[in-house]
């Protein structure tokens, strides 16, 4: 095992190389759930708990394996780490080349926490087997598109979520799910069309520049490229990214998305699917085009900020609670649109912690609203009134998750949004003080959403069980067994369902009280990307018309610092 | 005395300097062949003197022998070509080469396969007899004279010989009226593009002084028409006549009807076979003899390329028989082995085999699976039958998935690859808005593909209200697609125009399903009796016939193997063009 060390740049050597051959562990993290999805599909159909134990086995297995690259992890070092390389195709120049730096490590690790909720969340559905073997296979396929280092295996595992995703959503999702789930597909897939050519299209110039053909991220980043095809080759990504972020005005499919899809694939599009798309503005946008990005870095500061104030407006006239929780990802993301191109180390960063963050406070709200839903068959917000009376755990829970959401201090929200904020106001002031706003409607809509479902007089029908109440539609639908909620009242949290929610609501507090360990392990390699960045994009154009981003390092190191003695 | 004068001056003319000199035959460089047509002779004699009927299957082992033979005897041709290189052949007239080697493989892989997937129709229908299995072997003897063919004539010779069989393998059935109508279609229309062909190769002629393919080559390096309209409206007439044979729009028009008609498993082998010839010739006349003319002939490969894949692609959509789908999906295929003609380069060249070869494997097996569904008969292809497929025959459906999803151009089989290669020859080329078109139709298709199998895995339970609403065909939406694309040359504004329709389209079907349900045609009926599908002839197990399972476990072993581990074909490809 050998710890390669550029990230960007110049191939430079530093004494990391431990020498000795060490366990495999990203081969490992993207093989084991697809070994177990294989071993399900030869499970017999009837033997649900086998098929139920061996999903979550691999789960957990790959979340200690997660744990374990944690630990190995060497923080204050930029370059990628772990890397396991095994040329696959040598014509094309394809190989299976993982790594893990700064900005996949967490990213990693929130797709390991997620994927075991998400099927702790799925479980009582149907066909145990058949969905465990597709959340397993998109775990595969999603940890293999943080992991790889080989743009062409980036792109095999991006498009590889696809069919999984499609199958969650259109076999267990709700009433519209065949729609919502084509239009992900059609929408997505013709995106990454692009984004495959620009791919093949920068292999090619970076071919005939060297004469090696090579999908390495790290080779391909010194590719000189001319300024009309830096740009071109830029929006070829950014469309097939933006997309599956998604970024303001390629958002439409995710609402239907987001909202059809079962209670799982909800946690797992708006946690982990939503981060491939930033993943990659960051990755190949910054590290492949950084002169486009500065370039162009205005027009996606404006969608991302667009996103934010639209997302919070339409989340707040939502009457059906899903969908206001999809629009509000919508608004989320906007803000790490906006950390990802204000290029300051301390919005980067911002953005990659806002990313974990995002995906553990949207998973948790999303999994509170499948219970809502599960009880009483309904997302309607007025069909929902005084649920804290006998649900006062739920309503505590669904209070932290949301004020997290919202960006309350000391919660998780708070530290990747700040940082955002206070990052991009050095670069692009105006952006952020609209940005800023963002903030406040995302209290307004949160906040009435909260009054009108928990707060008040429950509501008649949610005591006593009223015949067209929504306890009828509750029972008439087939998927929950709502057993006895007819004349009961609404439901505490169970115990079981305290224990999906438990590990989120404990990241979410640890993350918001104590960020240290995380930044500084983010930290070096956004540094790192910064600084390629610049010298990129000086390297093309001398006078940049405006301080270098290195000037602004220093006051967003400094920032930095103040921010986690906070 | 005048009549021995003049018998000697015949005698003359027959055997003297200037009169018709037989050429020397290398009788190994046509031994594949030789195979083929030796062992399809052998077939009939043993069928007409054999006391009592033979079985089928006695006919399927001895032509698959035959193919391993000939399997054998290419690849000692290929080691042959690999050592000391191309050589012709027989006047000059043959060619063998590594690109004709990898056709000669190619064609008898098909002949190893298809025999074990016609046999259980062939048993299950009742038609018993060696007919099928002659056929089949003549086709594919044509089919190899056409890769290593070197002179227009002989490409037309072997055309003819590759499909008059299949002329004979559509209309197969004849209890069937489908069949013999797809029969006469195409063997009406398959005449007219000879006809065309064989015109064009007149012009050709008339305008180069030779119908060898290095001699044409040679004189348009050598000299500079000074007017080449004849020479151009030859190769146009050739290309017309090749298109037909690929089934590339605007010659598709034949492709769904015959595919639909056809007997299940002939359509497999006719797809596999027929695209592979037509691909081989069409490759080496215009790779080899007009590159100079490639300024004229690339921009017209480009508007049919594109033709090719988006209107293969938006048809496929709204199609209800899986094998209309599979026809037009065919045709999407088609468009992408033009990618790589259209670049017009070794690489190019490199990708469009490797895509036929990985193809031929892909459609064999998805016909299988499609003859087994339609159960006996042969005539139930509608989507509905594949609902609730997984429930009942889990393996059968499996190995459907795959062979969809590798044809969609999934991570990890055969398809993606393909794909990739064509896709990476075009962007070479500098055809950076073909391949943006070809992605984006490949992501129309693969919404086809997955509908399949997202309808074989939607279990036989009643699954709530909106059943599968995304089979409701997004017609409308898909249609526009192609208005928008001839409107907009540009790739980004088609494929704009393809995720508006996309997403605008979809809704008002949607919305029109849920509303009455009465436009969306036929689905209803098909969701009426839930889970049960087989309302007619119940469809026939995988485990019926030992032929199938073996056939079908190459196809799909084939597709993932070489998914996952893609290297040799590749090598095997890019060889074949360096040794051209």
């Amino acid at each position: 095992m050998t710890l390669n060390v550029s990230a960007y740049g110049p191939i430079v050597s530093t004494g990391l190389d431990s020498g000795q051959r060490a366990f495999p562990y990203l081969t490992a993290l993207v093989l084991v759930p697809a070994g177990a999805a294989l071993l399900v599909l030869l499970l017999p159909r009837a033997r649900v708990a086998v098929v139920r134990a061996v999903g979550f086995a691999a789960c957990t297995g790959v979340l200690g394996i997660a744990a374990a690259v944690l630990d190995e992890f060497r923080s204050g070092y930029g370059g990628y780490q772990m890397m396991s390389e095994h040329p696959w195709v040598g014509a094309f120049g394809f190989s299976w080349t993982l790594g893990v730096d700064g900005i996949s490590l967490f990213l990693v690790l929130m797709t390991a926490v997620l994927f075991p909720v998400a099927l702790a969340s799925g479980m009582q559905r149907r066909d145990p087997k058949s969905f465990t073997f597709w959340v397993l296979l998109l775990e595969s396929a999603c940890l293999g598109s943080f992991l790889s280092v080989d743009l062409l295996l980036f792109f095999l595992f991006f498009e590889a979520t696809l069919v999984p995703v499609y199958m969650l959503v259109a076999g267990w999702g709700h009433e519209r799910r065949g729609y919502a789930a084509a239009k992900f597909f059609v929408y997505t897939f013709a995106a990454s069309a692009f984004m495959l050519v620009g791919i093949l299209a920068l292999v090619f110039i970076h071919q005939s520049q060297t004469g090696v053909t090579t999908f390495d991220i790290r080779q391909l980043a010194n590719t000189r490229l001319s300024g009309p095809a830096n740009v071109l080759l830029f929006c070829a990504f950014t469309a097939a990214l933006a997309v599956k972020a998604p970024v303001f005005p390629f958002h439409t499919w995710s609402p239907d998305a987001y909202s059809e899809a079962p209670a799982a694939g909800s946690v797992l599009l708006a946690g982990v699917m939503a981060k491939l798309g930033t993943y990659g503005i960051i990755r190949f946008d910054l590290g492949l085009f950084p002169h486009a990005v500065v370039e162009l870095a205005p027009v996606l500061l404006t969608l991302g900020v667009i996103g934010i104030i639209y997302g919070g407006i339409v989340a707040a006239v939502q009457k059906d609670l899903k969908r206001l929780v999809a629009f509000s990802s919508l608004a989320h993301i906007g803000f790490i649109v906006v950390g990802l191109f204000a290029l300051t180390g301390e919005s980067l960063s911002g953005a990659v912690i806002q990313m974990v963050n995002h995906g553990l406070y949207t998973a948790a709200l999303f999994i509170l609203i499948a219970m809502i839903y599960e009880r009483l068959g309904t997302f309607q917000l007025p069909k929902l009134r005084g649920l804290q009376h006998s649900a006062p755990v739920m309503a505590g829970v669904f209070t932290l998750v949301m004020l997290a959401s919202i960006g309350v201090p000391g919660l998780n929200g708070f530290v990747g949004e700040f940082l955002i904020l206070s990052g991009a106001f050095l670069t692009h002031r105006w952006w952020a003080v609209v940005a800023t706003g963002g903030v406040v409607v995302a209290a307004v809509y949160l906040l009435w959403a909260y009054q009108q479902a928990f707060h008040g007089r429950p509501l008649p029908a949610a005591v006593s069980g009223g015949s067209d109440g929504p306890i009828g539609t509750g029972s008439a639908d087939p998927g929950p067994p709502t057993g006895g909620a007819k004349a009961a009242p609404f439901r505490e949290m169970t115990w079981r369902e305290g224990l999906v929610l438990a590990p989120l609501v404990v990241l979410i507090v640890l993350l918001g009280v104590y960020p240290r360990p995380v930044l500084e392990r983010i930290t070096p390699t956004v540094n790192q990307l910064v600084l390629h960045a610049e010298s990129a994009a000086h390297a093309r154009i001398p006078a940049l018309g405006r301080p270098g981003l290195t000037s602004y390092l220093h006051v967003a190191g400094a920032a930095r610092t103040q921010g986690a003695e906070r | 005395m005048i009549g021995l004068e003049s018998l000697r001056g015949l005698q003359g003319a027959l055997l003297g300097a200037g009169g018709i000199v037989l050429p020397h035959i290398d009788y190994t460089a046509i031994l594949p062949e030789l195979i083929l047509l030796g062992g399809m002779l052998l077939l009939l004699v043993v069928a007409a003197l054999s006391p009592r009927r033979l079985a089928t299957e006695f006919y399927a082992t001895a032509t698959v022998g035959i193919g391993i033979a000939s399997l054998v005897a290419s690849l000692v041709l290929w080691k042959d070509v690999v050592s000391h290189g191309p050589f012709t052949a027989v006047a000059k007239s043959l060619d063998i080469d590594g690109f004709a080697v990898l056709f000669l493989v190619l064609v008898s892989c098909v002949l190893i396969v298809a025999p074990m997937l016609a046999v259980g129709y062939l048993r299950r229908e009742g038609i018993e007899g060696c007919e099928y299995y002659v056929l089949a072997l003549i086709s594919g003897s044509g089919a190899m004279f056409m890769a290593s063919a070197n002179d227009l004539v002989l490409v037309f010779l072997a055309l003819e010989v590759l499909s008059l069989p299949l002329y004979v393998l559509a209309g197969f059935d004849r209890r069937r009226a489908a069949s013999s109508e797809a029969a006469i279609k195409y063997f009406v229309l398959g005449a007219f593009s000879s006809a065309i062909f064989v015109y064009g190769i007149a012009l050709t002629y008339g305008a180069t002084g030779s119908t060898n393919l290095g001699q044409i080559a040679a004189f348009l390096a050598r000299n500079v028409l000074t007017s080449n309209g004849v020479l151009l409206g030859g190769v146009a007439l050739l290309l017309c006549g090749f298109a037909f044979k690929i089934a590339a729009v605007p010659f598709h028009m034949w492709s769904p009807d015959v595919y639909q008609g056809a007997p299940t498993p002939a359509t497999g082998f006719m797809a596999a076979l027929a695209k592979a010839g037509g691909f081989a010739a069409l490759l080496r006349v215009f790779v080899t003899s007009f590159p100079t003319l490639r300024s004229s002939w690339q921009p017209v490969i480009w508007v049919v390329a594109i033709l090719t894949l988006v209107l293969g692609a938006s048809f496929a959509v709204v199609q209800r028989d899986i094998k209309r789908m599979l026809a037009y999906s065919s045709i999407n295929h088609a468009g992408f082995i033009l990618l790589g003609l259209q670049a017009a380069t070794a690489q190019g060249v490199a990708a469009s085999l490797y895509y036929l070869f990985i193809y031929a494997f892909l459609v064999l097996g998805s016909f299988a699976v499609v003859t087994l569904v339609a159960g006996r008969g042969d005539d139930q292809h509608d989507l509905s039958r594949y609902r609730g497929l997984a429930r009942r025959q889990p393996v059968l459906a499996g190995s459907f998935t795959v062979l969809l999803i590798a044809q969609a151009g999934a991570p990890f089989t055969t398809g993606f690859f393909s794909k990739l290669y064509v896709l990476q020859a075009a962007v070479a080329a500098h055809s950076y808005a073909l391949a943006a078109v070809a992605m984006g139709s490949a992501a129309i298709a693969t919404f086809f593909y997955l509908r399949v199998v997202f309808l074989m895995y939607s279990g036989s339970a009643p699954v709530e209200a909106g059943v599968s609403p995304e089979l409701v065909e997004p017609g409308a939406a898909s249609l526009a697609a192609p208005a928008l694309a001839m409107a907009a040359p540009s790739g980004q504004a088609l494929a704009s125009g393809l995720v508006a329709a996309g997403g605008a389209g979809v809704e008002p079907a949607w919305a029109k399903r849920s509303g009455g349900g009465s436009g969306a045609s036929g689905e209803g009926d098909g969701a009426e009796p839930p889970g049960e599908a087989t309302t007619g002839v119940p469809e026939t197990p995988l485990s019926s016939s030992p032929w199938t399972v073996a056939g079908l476990g190459i196809c799909v072993g084939a597709t993932v193997l070489f998914g996952i581990w893609p290297e040799p074909i590749i090598e095997f490809a890019r060889l074949a063009t360096t040794i051209f």
